[in-house]
């Protein structure tokens, strides 16, 4: 049996801060929720199950925060869904809400995804020491800096790579006015400046640790078409591998490369550089940005960061990506994945104001997550999908 | 002690933090009034009245608005018996939970009763609220509901209808910040494979295992290899030299460190390992190790050796030639 046709037709977030301390957990949500059902022209009356994610609990330090969230999730007497796939959650959780949809379970599912980093400390929450191991972890900036350096390596990129990536998104965040990072001075040279945290990766070069959510609206093909701008779901995909592995690829993973293809065979993509107009790619530390090009096939192993380099991943480049200012301006952690998704239907939809790219009819969202072993992403059109 | 428990190792582990809550405006004004000894119950739009005031009614969804003061006074519904406290329960001896209808609220709210015994506590009983004297406007503020100082069979009404008008009580809540310690206290147990090459480690071995599937060798090993899914078995001792694949240098100081920066964090791919593990490069300047670079293990001295990997104190550089990168480009 096909899937039935769904789509984007309601996308809210909550400007993204390091600390929102003037809202709780369930009020952050319900600023990216409102806004999102506002934008659906819908009422909760409207929604027939809750779909929630999150990274790891230990973040707020609340064991199942789903269960005290679901009445102000609106979800009393609803199906309420949480899903949990560590830093890609916010895609999973997207992907999960439109499959209800896809199914023809439910009409109209809302989804949200949230971190309050704010009231923990994530670099502590990821670095707890276990026994009899060295205690040599140091976040998620010591998991990714070795495989950062590998890639260097293997690709001989140069090493101001890093930096572009990182002066692109955050002058990219100038024109989101919900991005938390408003840093109109970065450059090339002052990233490149800036200390060094985790050789090979810089302050400037790393993501903000930040508060914030957001909110999906995602409905069936009859709701959909009532409404003036869908962004039309043509491919969704989750794909998982091994932390660890006897030479496991940790630069270029495989279940990254399975992912894209699936997923382009899906929304009949042959050449996702031509075929894409928009990618919104999840980017926690600059150089993921040439690595991710290379896993999703846009570039040849190897090559992402010439594309990177010639300014090819721009806002008026071949490829924008990231153009929202991305996870380097903006990482509320469970949040990030549905803002990349979210993101990618606003380009669709013509609705991303200033950081708006003309004339995007297909745009990509990715999220990984863990020690790069989850991949979430999906293709969403202007149109609806041809099959 | 069971066979398996034998065979295994394990250690407590307690992880603890001070969580900072931001409580939004609604439970900030219920926290508010707590430190002026007083209760704000939220009144919803289908008329219920209850402690703690909920952020979002759950029948219109809208933000709670509406807040009336409830006297300390209320009725036991339903309750339970603590006969054995744990840590952080309100009292260290024999008590009572109490779900206590408020007067003037529709719903129950949850606290501690202080009573002797669970012959001193029935549905239908009359409790009121003992304040803690100092107050910081945390539900610890309520020390226990008690038995009533003074006769009193009569459920009152609200006490204010209008909370903002009620003396005393913030109008907007002033949100600040609650902190709340978390503590977790838990037995990580190592797998029969890993906890053999723990105790290996305590005779100063380095003991790797072959998949029987793929053959390759996983140090530690693996109670399933990732790629086949079956126990690592054949035995392989390894030397303790082996080459740094790819690395970073921690300059980053964080909560719970237990090395001080800056250090190199290394992956050492042991000579006759298929898996690189993580490990300290010490004995070299942080700017001088390489990808490739040849090392070998330096070992703590032999009486402070235990059941772990700790016992290898760091790994040095051999001063062999680098490993061409061809030999090891497939553990990246």
């Amino acid at each position: 049996m096909s899937k039935q046709p769904a789509a984007v037709i309601g996308v809210g977030q909550t400007h993204h801060r390091a600390k929102r301390d003037d809202v709780s957990m369930a009020g952050l949500c319900r600023e990216a929720i409102d806004r999102a059902l506002a934008d659906a022209n819908l009422g909760f009356d409207d929604i027939d199950a809750i779909v929630v994610g999150k990274a790891p609990d230990l973040f707020e330090g609340v064991m199942m925060p789903e269960l005290f969230l679901a009445e102000a999730l609106g979800a009393a007497g609803k199906p309420l869904l949480r899903v949990h796939t560590a830093g890609s959650v916010g895609g999973s959780t997207a992907i999960v809400a439109a499959s209800l949809v896809q199914s023809g379970v439910h009409k109209r599912v809302l989804t949200v995804a949230f971190e309050k980093q704010s009231e923990s400390n994530a670099m502590w929450a990821l670095s707890v020491p276990l026994p009899f191991i060295m205690p040599v972890h140091a976040g998620a900036g010591g998991y990714f800096a070795p495989h950062v350096r590998s890639y260097i390596r293997r690709s001989n990129a140069p090493s101001h790579i890093g930096a572009v990536v990182a002066a692109k998104d955050r002058q990219n965040a100038l024109k989101n006015p919900y991005a938390h990072l408003h840093n109109k001075d970065t450059t090339v040279e002052s990233v490149l400046a800036s200390q060094m945290l985790w050789d090979p990766i810089r302050y400037d070069e790393t993501c903000p640790s930040s508060d914030g959510a957001c909110a999906l609206v995602i409905a069936d093909g009859d709701t959909a078409n009532a409404t003036e701008s869908p962004a039309w779901i043509h491919g969704t995909v989750m794909r998982s591998e091994p932390t660890t592995a006897a030479e496991r690829d940790q630069v270029n993973p495989q279940a990254g490369r399975d992912a894209a293809a699936y997923l382009y065979r899906q929304a009949g993509i042959t050449d996702p550089l031509k075929q894409i107009d928009a990618a919104e790619i999840y980017v926690p530390f600059s150089w993921f940005e040439p690595m991710w090009m290379e896993n999703l096939g846009f570039a040849e192993e190897g090559q992402g960061w010439q594309l990177t380099e010639s300014g090819g991943t721009a806002m008026d480049g071949v490829l924008p990506v990231n153009c929202s200012g991305g996870v380097l301006s903006s990482n509320p952690i469970g949040a990030s994945g549905m803002l990349r998704f979210a993101e990618a239907a606003l380009q669709v939809r013509g609705q991303a104001g200033e950081h708006q790219v003309d004339g995007v009819r297909r745009a990509l969202g990715h999220a990984y997550g863990g020690g790069s072993q989850f991949f979430a992403m999906w293709v969403v059109g202007a149109e609806p999908p041809a099959h | 002690m069971s066979p398996s428990e034998a065979r295994t190792l394990s250690a407590p582990v307690r992880v603890s933090f001070d969580y900072t809550r931001s409580v939004g405006p609604v439970l900030g004004r219920f926290f508010d009034g707590l430190r002026e000894g007083r209760l704000l119950a939220g009144r919803t739009g289908d008329g219920q009245v209850i402690v703690p005031p909920p952020e979002f009614d759950p029948v219109s969804h809208d933000a709670v608005t509406d807040f009336v003061e409830v006297p300390d006074t209320g009725t036991v519904v339903s309750w339970s018996w603590v006969p054995e406290p744990v840590e952080g329960q309100p009292f260290d001896r024999p008590f009572a939970w109490v779900l206590v209808q408020l007067d003037g609220t529709t719903g129950p709210f949850l606290h501690a009763l202080d009573v002797a015994g669970p012959d001193e506590v029935e549905v239908g009983q009359r409790v009121q609220v003992r304040w803690r004297d100092e107050r910081v406007g945390a539900i610890t503020d309520i020390v226990c509901f008690e038995e009533p100082v003074e006769a009193d069979d009569e459920p009152r009404g609200v006490v204010a209808d209008d909370a903002d008008a009620a003396p005393g009580v913030a109008a907007g809540g002033d949100a600040t910040p609650l902190i709340t310690p978390v503590n977790l206290a838990y037995t990580y147990a190592a797998s029969p494979e890993e906890s053999a090459f723990f105790r290996g480690l305590q005779e100063g071995r380095i003991l790797g295992q072959r998949c029987p599937a793929c053959g390759k060798v996983y140090v530690p090993p693996r109670g399933a290899c990732p790629v086949d899914g079956v126990p690592t078995t054949d035995e392989v001792e390894l030397a303790g030299t082996g080459t740094v694949t790819t690395f970073c240098i921690v300059n980053v100081p964080f909560m719970g460190q237990k090395i001080k920066p800056p250090y190199v964090s290394a992956y050492v791919l042991l000579d006759g390992a298929d898996i690189a593990f993580l490990h300290l490069i010490l004995d070299v300047p942080a700017e001088e190790v390489r990808m490739g670079m040849r090392v070998e293990a330096v070992w703590r001295p032999r009486d402070e050796w235990g059941t772990t990997v700790e016992n290898i104190s760091h790994f040095a550089p051999t001063g062999e030639p680098d490993a061409d990168f061809e030999s090891y480009k497939v553990h990246l």
